[in-house]
């Protein structure tokens, strides 16, 4: 007699507890859900990737300004040098 | 550098010096906010580095084609400003992409085609560097290679489906972002221009160099 009291007990628990899962879950999202929250160790500092973006720019440019201006210069001298020793 | 060149470069430099005060002046993007702002040297960089490509394209077909040897130089002056420029575009867009698509890169036909271009470029460059004799030749054929991909990377986000914007963007923008959009771009190209001229004499006056070099030998 306890054994199927038992029994009875655990087949109504198992049947109940899909139903009560599915009460406790928050309800579904119908549309998507913008995040206003967010933790600041997850946030991405803009200011951050736009700065490195334009100081990049601005080390490529300088850089290879300079190296034409370098090259250039060698280039002339040698020239000039050339052009001297023919005369 | 001559007065002009010099000039054009100082020219250049300020109107990027001042281009930070007249970006930061522009409405920001309503969905993108402040990351929205490095379209502004993206997008110049972006055209300059697939106007290098055709430059190097089709003075390297006049090269070998038309035997100008001139053009030769022209071609390794815009190969390098495409890497330079090349370089640019792939670096901001990422910076961009990792705050506006939540990741660095994507492998679509516009972000993974600009790439390759940059790649045939280094290729390019490399071979001309340590290539020997013939390299020229080769070279040439490796940019004209390297402009056929130039109309695919540009058509690539009106075909295809990627998270790159299409090409529709720019010319729907309104007049407070073009503004700025076209001061940086007119900014970049005086440049572009003034560094090919350089780079090309560069090219030109090491031509000399080496033909007085072969004279001095043979006489």
């Amino acid at each position: 007699m306890r054994f199927c009291r038992v029994f009875v007990f655990l087949v109504a628990g198992a049947a109940a507890a899909p139903a009560l899962m599915i009460a406790a879950q928050p309800p579904p999202q119908s549309e998507f859900v913008p995040v206003d929250e967010v933790p600041p160790g997850e946030q991405i500092p803009a200011i951050n990737l736009v700065a490195t973006a334009y100081g990049f720019v601005w080390v490529v440019v300088l850089g290879y300004v300079w190296s034409i201006a370098r090259r250039l210069q060698r280039v002339e001298a040698e020239l000039a040098d050339l052009e001297s020793r023919r005369k | 550098m001559t007065k002009l060149n010099t000039l054009f470069i100082g020219l250049s430099a300020g109107m990027l010096a001042v281009a930070p005060w007249i970006i930061n002046a522009a409405p920001y993007e309503s969905t993108m906010g402040l990351v929205q702002k490095v379209f502004y040297f993206h997008f110049p960089s972006a055209i300059l580095f697939l106007v290098a490509a055709s430059i190097c394209g089709v003075s390297s077909g006049l090269f070998l084609f038309f035997k100008k040897p001139k053009a030769d130089g022209w071609a390794l002056a815009a190969a390098e400003l495409g890497l330079v420029f090349g370089a640019v575009t792939l670096v901001t867009g990422p910076l961009w992409a990792r705050k506006a698509w939540g990741v660095w890169w994507v492998w679509d036909p516009r972000l993974t085609s600009s790439l390759l271009l940059w790649m045939i470029f280094s290729a390019y460059l490399l071979l001309r560097k340590y290539g020997g004799p013939g390299s020229d030749k080769l070279g040439a054929g490796m940019a004209l290679f390297g402009m056929i991909n130039v109309p695919f990377i540009y058509v690539s986000v009106n075909v295809w489906r990627t998270l790159h914007p299409q090409t529709s963007v720019v010319p729907t923008l309104p007049t407070d972002m073009g503004i700025p959009l076209w001061f940086c771009f007119a900014a970049f190209t005086m440049l572009f221009v003034t560094l090919l001229n350089l780079r090309a004499r560069l090219e030109h006056q090491r031509a000399r160099v080496e033909a007085l070099y072969l004279a001095e030998d043979e006489a």
